[in-house]
């Protein structure tokens, strides 16, 4: 396929931008003093870099640079009456030094202003190319100090843009950090890209590629950027989920003349049947205990949620409520799913607890699709529509936080959010 | 006869793109009237370089499906009856695309896409045309005909083309 390209560069197609569209009633009020430079060039802001991080968790209001008295970069510099006078509940101060050749250190201190004290210090170093690396694990760090959850703002996006350039087809499949920045082309093809799915460790993906005139699964290593095709079967080969271990991928194959879940052992390269139906059976996805998937079927007349023990491959139905449930994700917590929902004609992210049974509906708008839930489970992404163009946007699976991700050209479409990388 | 089935097709599938998905529903009868003169002088001209072709290749190749449905609407028989027949006297390798409209998640819509097209593999496997013959291959909502969220547009993508 010369036509097929495989790059691991810099894209500018599609960068994501990020509008904060509802956030909390009551966030916390958080000061972000400049990092000191101490005389190194870099062309990140690392201060502004954590602020937007905090405030885009919806947790989180920030004060603005020009309304701080002073820009301190150490503790021993801060005079908290100042602070408390502009509101302010918590301060983060850091300064970075040269350590070495292309190598840097920061210092960062999270600071409480209301207590007076110190909350935590830490150092963090890198060269000039891991400048937002630092950033995102200071906003972590301070996220996790002060809300008690992992922060997930070190972790990245896979998604699938559409462009017609010239009158044909490109599809792209990318990586970026999980606030849209640092976007990586990963594959490039004429042919339709479906169905990203990240390996538990964060190194590789799988998807659906139609480059050979048919969907074949693949999985790219996003670092070297081999790849591998592991299924070439007449009919379907599709929506891949790799197993909480690493060692299989839950699939769909219709060789058998309807599409039916499959379990493919990554070592030994061996097909297991799962479902056994005249149905639709699609989108699996794993259980955290690696013994349980998640999928969708019409077997029941219309599309609803599945649970399948993998050893015995007994199912048993999940949703009754609504005549379309699809396309579940899990949250970690193994107990809430995100998924997609039709009510009243239209298609919303719904969030479902496996243990009461109860949905509510997170979002209005009307085609939504692929909810990925963040590793931490404080947020999901999701694609839907703005007038005529795909866009990704994100809300809290309490619904109290939304914001939108739309690409600068194009349609962006099936997010799938990263494991955590560290 | 075939010729003109095409002509009136055509035209009003073309129309409906050109009309585009701004078009609300009450004023495409007009749309359809002013645009189908101009489909139907650029199809006078591709039936002019064709004049060799068979019956069959006139006949229509694409059909259309209800929503979240795969059973073969009625007036697609005709044309289905044609193919089969061609194919019977002459058989060739085909290929049947399934295509469904945006409305759904994605993977779902592989697979109803796939058994719209394998609803229509059947009808011609029982008219006689070997199976072997016949590749089916679902694009789901990947390559939609019509652009637009409305009934419309829908309804152009809920389809099969038999290529």
């Amino acid at each position: 396929m010369a036509l097929l390209f495989l790059v691991l560069s810099s894209s500018a197609w599609s960068e994501l931008v990020i509008r904060v569209t509802q956030g909390n009633d009551q966030p916390t009020i958080i000061a972000v003093a400049p990092i000191a430079l101490n005389g190194i060039q870099i062309k990140e802001d690392i201060g502004s870099i954590v602020e937007a991080d905090l405030k885009r968790s919806g947790l989180f209001s920030a004060i603005p640079r020009r309304d701080m008295l002073a820009f301190p970069s150490v503790a021993s510099d801060v005079y908290y009456r100042d602070w408390r006078m502009l509101g302010t509940e918590y301060l983060v101060v850091g300064a970075m030094i040269p350590i070495g050749e292309d190598r840097y250190q920061l210092d960062f201190s999270l600071l409480n202003v209301t207590a007076q004290k110190t909350e935590f210090n830490h150092r963090v170093s890198g060269s000039k190319t891991q400048m937002r690396d630092l950033a995102h694990l200071i906003s972590d760090k301070i996220y996790q100090e002060i809300t008690g959850i992992r922060g997930a703002f070190s972790t990245r996006l896979a998604y699938v843009t559409a462009n017609r350039e010239k009158g044909k087809y490109v599809y792209r499949l990318n990586v970026s950090d999980a606030d849209g920045a640092r976007e990586k082309l990963m594959l490039e093809s004429p042919e339709p890209i479906m169905s990203p799915s990240w390996a538990p460790n964060g190194k590789e993906l799988a998807y659906v590629s139609f480059e050979t005139g048919r969907p074949a699964i693949f999985r790219q290593n996003l670092v070297t950027a081999t790849r591998q095709q592991l299924t070439n079967f007449t009919g379907l080969n599709g929506a891949p989920s790799w197993s909480p271990d690493g060692t299989k991928m839950a699939l769909v194959l219709s060789k058998d003349g309807n599409p039916e879940i499959y379990m493919l052992d990554l070592a030994s390269n061996k097909f297991t049947r799962l479902t056994r139906h005249f149905a639709i059976d699609t989108e699996p996805t794993w259980m955290p205990d690696g013994k349980h998937l998640l999928f969708t079927s019409d077997r029941g007349g219309t599309p609803q949620i599945y649970k399948l023990n993998i050893a015995s491959k007994a199912t048993e139905r999940l949703t009754f409520r609504g005549n379309y449930n699809a396309r579940a994700s899990l949250a970690p917590d193994g107990r809430t799913l995100a998924l997609i929902h039709r009510s009243s004609d239209t298609f919303h992210v719904a969030s479902f607890d496996l243990v009461t049974g109860r949905m509510i509906e997170l979002t209005q708008t009307r085609l939504d699709e692929s909810p990925t839930v963040a590793p931490n489970g404080a947020m999901l992404m999701y694609a839907t529509k703005q007038g005529d163009r795909g866009v990704l946007a994100a809300v809290s699976l309490d619904a109290g936080v939304r914001y939108v991700l739309p690409a600068k050209s194009g349609d962006v479409r099936e997010p799938a959010w990263s494991p955590f990388l560290r | 006869m075939i010729h003109s089935n095409k002509f009136g097709f055509t035209a009003v599938v073309l129309s409906m793109i050109l009309a585009g998905c701004s078009s609300a529903p009450t004023d495409e009868s007009t749309d359809i009237e002013d645009t189908a003169v101009q489909t139907g002088q650029v199809d006078t001209s591709a039936i002019d370089d064709s004049a060799m072709m068979d019956a069959a290749s006139a006949a229509d190749t694409v059909f259309y499906f209800d929503y979240d449905k795969a059973l073969l609407k009625p007036e697609s028989r005709a044309a289905l009856l044609e193919h089969a027949a061609a194919l019977n006297s002459n058989p060739r390798s085909v290929r049947l695309e399934g295509h469904a409209d945006e409305r759904g998640t994605r993977e779902y819509n592989m697979a109803l896409g796939e058994r719209r097209a394998n609803a229509v593999k059947e009808f011609m496997v029982l008219q006689g045309v070997s199976a072997g013959l016949i590749e089916v291959i679902s694009y789901g909502e990947e390559r939609a005909a019509s652009y637009g969220s409305n009934d419309s547009a829908w309804s152009m993508n809920r389809r099969v083309e038999l290529k």
